[in-house]
């Protein structure tokens, strides 16, 4: 039987305020066991929580930059059970109408060998507090509880259940990251928890309309992780339900080391969690002019930047969309543009998803850390445009300025130069190396005057050969035609 | 001196006739030989060095009406000096890192500290016998109940053991214990009052406000109680007022509504003769009563008993035993000791109040019970809103009866929610009520037992109120009697 | 409507409130008093009433939360805070082993 795989994702991404979303507290990393919890963060009798302008600030950023609603008026609710990392036994959060609504992320996935753009639609976005922690160290049979984190604003990010493959979910999970990065709304630091994803997780035969019962797995803190417990979820369920079993509802907790979920034990009976408003904050609402203020004060978005690409740049739709991956990749491909003249974006382009993408995954370098400066890049590029070189020496003469780096802009030159890579254009000199050819070939003269075509190609081969590459493949051919003819 | 009121202590402390020491060791005393069971936590020193600093301040000449004036604190708000247990096993010897804002407000103005007062568990209750220090006995009758939740602070102002206290309001709790001790007592517009540092029972009904012996006294202590606090999101941000501005206006013209609800069959016939009396007294000073309806008045009663445990079941979950409170010594497990330290830390009522709140807020029971209140709520406040189209003031009975005996109705919780009919309302809709002696029961037994007139007033208009109540008092002398001995 | 005895056991586990067999009984009685005095409401027609959750909506119309500027406020005060605790140890506060 055929089986279709349905993923939708719950991201958690830690807000990059100062401090936290109830209280004056820092939202620091690292700091020693509970010296970042103030009185609102450990539930001390009589306090009362304030929200922090910040967070919600970063909410609307978020909200503007998916093409969301963000809800003039919305409310926070009080999520209750009990839990040691929640000191209130409650979680502030938002239920019944969360602060941003809808909108979309657009992403590229390889799909059957070739990558494809992909849009994902979002249900919501909404504002939380975040839990501490339960260390599991052995402190004489018991655990030991830190609330550092505990009150640090989140962003729940909800999608519908609109992917179908764990390399779709991945690819999302990317481009969700290097959005929130771009917009400096989360640091995306994933080791440290700032953006951890659940994924809803279920599988029904193809064609079939309902959905199966879903599983949701918990805290996937790394791509890799996300990847392998979906994939091992999926054989899970198909094999349960083949073996005549049923999927049961239920939380999950991927365990990176057995590479398998399990169960979660302590989230077992059915939660029943009393949402209510929460009576010690009035509704959050949120002003038209108040959205225009941050919306103002935002960088360049992607989408737009992928617009102005097609628009300025002549780039296909898909180039714009892969170089607007992110703020580093987009920033880099405007420097050698910006150096190398609009007419080479297309040249520029095709570098940066090619040699340039393909040694940075080669050398698992991030593209802000290239040996290769945009700039550098720019002066290689002219000098194919000129005929100075070759596509193919270029390719070449990249390496080099990769191996040894250099902070010439015209690096390129020096190499080119110092490894004389520079194309034969003296005609004279040409026209010599031709006549060598054609003296140590005559076999293949004889061949192609009597007609036999392909002879010609060897001919040209065996020149290029005698030129290291050099000669410019056109002028070459023109000469030896005009050779062979006299 | 114990028998005057504290505008008149004010005038001696100002003329240096008495010192803020000497003021202070006489109440300690009385405190000390007291057998009410009203205060909680008292220590000497600490009050006689606050005194110090007040005779300090006086000398100095930086002088408020309250400077070295001594108050007693209900046990609902948190003090960084004396215990704060809210009457609850739970919180048996809790010290707070922190005042609560109202209590830095009266230290502020120079106000002398007396101690803590008992109170209904976590100010759950009407009749102080809820308390896990005991009950408070009525100075008036030491066989009958106090009235509550505010028990402790009425009997203290009625025997004299302070000029002056602190309250909260949920459903009464000031104007009813207020009422059964004949003292004074205001429960301020919800958001007037700051809730930081008050340990919440309901957050959407508590407010807290004065006690003491005269309407003229409660606008002095309100004075400095009001104000916007940053750290509570519901404080309301309004220009600073005095209170006590228009104590002197005559009521020519006053129009006094009479909500026929009030005076149903429900109600006890010695305590209507007694509120008749003080309404035809008002009829003397120039005011006319007018006949107004309060349709929803009989629902108060489960509307409140929804909402307040829906809210306390909530906000008592941090109750668990890990940061603070009560730890039960055996226990299983994690959940186990929840259970326990909970079970062992709350008395019934409060686990009652608990249990109620998490069925209605439960799956399958919000819409019919949680919300259908919230929407009743809205009802009842337009009762008023019409009700106040015809008149300035709203004017009835506290309590059904005067005091009952401790132990009649202890451990009958629908005996006790029946009697708060007549505060609930208020609580609900956020109005201020105050409640004024206005004479005593009848017969042997209630002929020594108070009763209280309340005075109902539209949102933010506590100065007409104190106003209306002051004139009362200028030509009555209910508020100057005090129990026998005293 | 009355509850019975599995209620009162299930609202005791979300409450997290031990209830031993006749605490239980006793419990249930005094629920269904208190829930024979709420029952009430439910005949109320509240059709296009809204909800009001908060005394100061009734008011006021254009309540809306009041919002901290982001900055740091609290200081470090641990030992303070954990004087009160139970148990703790290294800053930390000591509970029976969290099962995940």
């Amino acid at each position: 039987m055929q089986w279709e795989v349905v993923i939708g994702l719950e991201t958690h991404a830690q807000l990059s305020t100062e401090s936290k979303i109830f209280s004056g507290a820092s939202t620091r990393f690292g700091a020693e066991p509970n010296t970042q919890a103030s009185p609102v963060d450990l539930a001390l009798p009589g306090v009362l929580p304030v929200l922090n302008k910040g967070a919600v600030e970063r909410a609307i950023q978020f909200g503007l930059a998916i093409g969301a609603k963000v809800a003039p008026h919305s409310i926070f609710a009080r999520k209750n059970y009990f839990y040691p990392d929640l000191p209130k036994g409650y979680q502030i959060s938002q239920y019944e109408i969360p602060v941003v609504q809808g909108g979309t992320i657009s992403f590229v996935v390889e799909k059957d060998g070739k990558p494809q753009m992909q849009t994902v639609q979002l249900t919501r976005a909404h504002l939380e507090e975040d839990a501490g922690k339960s260390l599991h160290e052995d402190y004489h049979g018991m655990s030991g509880i830190d609330l550092n984190r505990a009150g640090t604003p989140l962003l729940e990010i909800v999608t519908e259940p609109d992917m179908r493959s764990a390399a779709e979910a991945v690819a999302y999970a990317k481009a969700l990251h290097s959005l929130v990065v771009w917009l400096g709304i989360c640091d995306g630091n994933m080791q440290e928890g700032s953006f951890r994803c659940d994924a809803n997780v279920s599988v029904r035969p193809l064609g079939q309309k309902e959905y199966g019962t879903r599983c949701e797995i918990k805290n996937l803190n790394s791509f890799r992780f996300l990847e392998e417990a979906i994939n091992y979820e999926v054989r899970r369920q198909i094999e349960l339900i083949e073996d005549g079993g049923r999927v049961v509802q239920e939380t999950r907790l991927y365990d990176p080391d057995r590479k398998e979920t399990r169960s979660m034990r302590s989230k077992e009976d059915a939660q029943d969690y009393r949402y209510f408003p929460d009576p010690d904050l009035p509704p959050l609402v949120i002003a038209q002019d108040w959205i225009e203020r941050v919306k103002a004060s935002m960088p360049e978005l992607p989408g737009a930047m992928r617009e102005r690409f097609v628009r300025d740049y002549g780039l296909p739709e898909y180039d714009a969309m892969v170089l607007t991956q992110s703020k580093a990749m987009a920033a880099y491909f405007e420097g050698v543009v910006g150096k190398a003249g609009r007419d080479l974006a297309k040249t520029a382009a095709n570098w940066l998803m090619g040699d340039v993408s393909f040694t940075l995954n080669r050398e698992g370098v991030d593209i802000g850390a290239a040996p290769v400066k945009a700039a550098q890049l720019a002066v290689l590029l002219q000098r194919i445009a000129d005929g100075t070189i070759s596509n193919k020496i270029a390719k070449e003469v990249f390496g080099a300025m990769w191996e040894t780096p250099s902070g010439q802009d015209a690096y390129a030159d020096e190499i080119i130069e110092s490894k004389g890579l520079k194309q034969i254009s003296d005609s004279g000199a040409l026209e010599k190396i031709v006549d060598e050819v054609l003296a140590a070939n005559a076999k293949s003269v004889e061949e192609y005057r009597s007609g036999k075509e392909k002879a010609f190609n060897a001919i040209v081969g065996q020149a290029m050969k005698a030129t290291k590459g050099k000669a410019n493949p056109a002028q070459l051919q023109e000469l030896l035609k005009k050779k062979l003819a006299g | 001196m114990h028998n005057k009121t504290l505008k008149q202590l004010s005038s001696l402390l100002q003329a240096r006739e008495v010192s803020a020491k000497e003021l202070a060791t006489h109440y300690l005393d009385r405190i000390g030989k007291s057998d009410l069971n009203a205060f909680l936590h008292v220590d000497r020193d600490l009050t006689l060095a606050q005194a110090a600093e007040a005779d300090a301040r006086l000398a100095r000449g930086e002088v408020t009406p309250l400077t070295g004036i001594p108050i007693a604190h209900k046990d609902i708000f948190v003090t960084r000096d004396w215990r704060s247990t809210a009457g609850s096993k739970m919180l048996e010897g809790y010290i707070s890192p922190f005042d609560a804002t109202v209590v830095q407000q009266f230290r502020n103005a120079g106000m002398v500290t007396l101690g803590k007062l008992n109170c209904d568990e976590f100010a759950m209750g009407s009749s102080n016998e809820n308390s896990y220090f005991g009950p408070v006995k009525n100075p008036w009758d030491k066989a009958a109940i106090p009235g509550g939740s505010s028990g402790g602070s009425a009997a203290a102002i009625a025997a004299r053991l302070a000029p002056a206290a602190t309250a909260t309001d949920t459903g009464g709790s000031i104007r009813q214990p207020a009422a059964l001790c004949g003292v004074t007592g205001i429960k301020p517009t919800y958001g007037r009052v700051s809730r930081f540092g008050m340990i919440a029972f309901a957050s959407s009904l508590d407010q807290g406000g004065p006690m003491a012996q005269t309407a003229e006294d409660c606008a002095l202590l309100l004075n400095a109680m009001a104000g916007f606090d940053a750290k509570d999101s519901t404080s309301l941000e309004r220009p600073a007022e005095d209170f006590a501005r228009d104590l002197d206006k005559p009521l020519q013209g006053l129009k006094i509504g009479i909500p026929r609800e009030y005076f149903g069959p429900g109600l006890a016939a010695d305590v209507e003769q007694a509120v008749r009396a003080a309404l035809s007294e008002y009829e003397k000073l120039g005011a006319t009563l007018v006949d107004v309806s309060l349709p929803k008045t009989e629902l108060s009663i489960p509307v409140y008993y929804v909402i307040a445990p829906a809210e306390a079941s909530s906000n008592l979950s941090r109750f668990d035993g890990v940061r603070y409170g009560h730890r039960a010594k055996e226990y299983k497990d994690l959940a186990d000791m929840y259970s326990k330290s909970r079970a062992e830390g709350f008395g019934h009522e409060v686990q009652r109040r608990i249990l109620v709140g998490a069925y209605v807020l439960s799956h399958g029971y919000y819409d019919a019970y949680y919300l259908q209140a919230q929407k009743i709520r809205r009802l009842i406040a337009e009762d008023f809103k019409n009700a106040f189209t015809q008149c300035d003031v709203i004017m009835g009975p506290v309590c059904p009866t005067v005091a009952w005996d401790i132990g009649d109705k202890a451990d009958d919780p629908v005996a006790n929610y029946l009697a708060d009919i007549f505060t609930l309302s208020t609580s609900l809709a956020g109005l201020p009520g105050m409640s004024i002696p206005c004479g005593f029961g009848q017969g042997d037994k209630n002929g020594k037992r108070p009763v209280g007139l309340q005075i109902i007033g539209n949102y933010f208009d506590e100065a007409r109120l104190l106003n209306v109540a002051h004139q009362f008092q200028r030509v009555t002398d209910w508020h100057r009697r005090a129990p026998e001995g005293v | 409507m009355s509850l019975d005895l599995s209620d009162v056991k299930r609202l005791s586990r979300l409450a997290q409130l031990d209830l031993n067999e006749d605490q239980a009984g006793k419990t249930l009685d005094k629920l269904n008093g208190i829930f024979s005095l709420v029952e009430q409401l439910r005949a109320v027609d509240t059709s296009g009433v809204e909800p009001l959750n908060h005394p100061i909506a009734a008011h006021q119309n254009d309540v809306s939360l009041r919002l901290r500027e982001d900055a740091v406020t609290e200081p470090n005060r641990r030992e303070d805070y954990q004087k009160p605790a139970p148990a703790t140890q290294d800053g930390l506060y000591l509970v029976p082993k969290v099962i995940e």
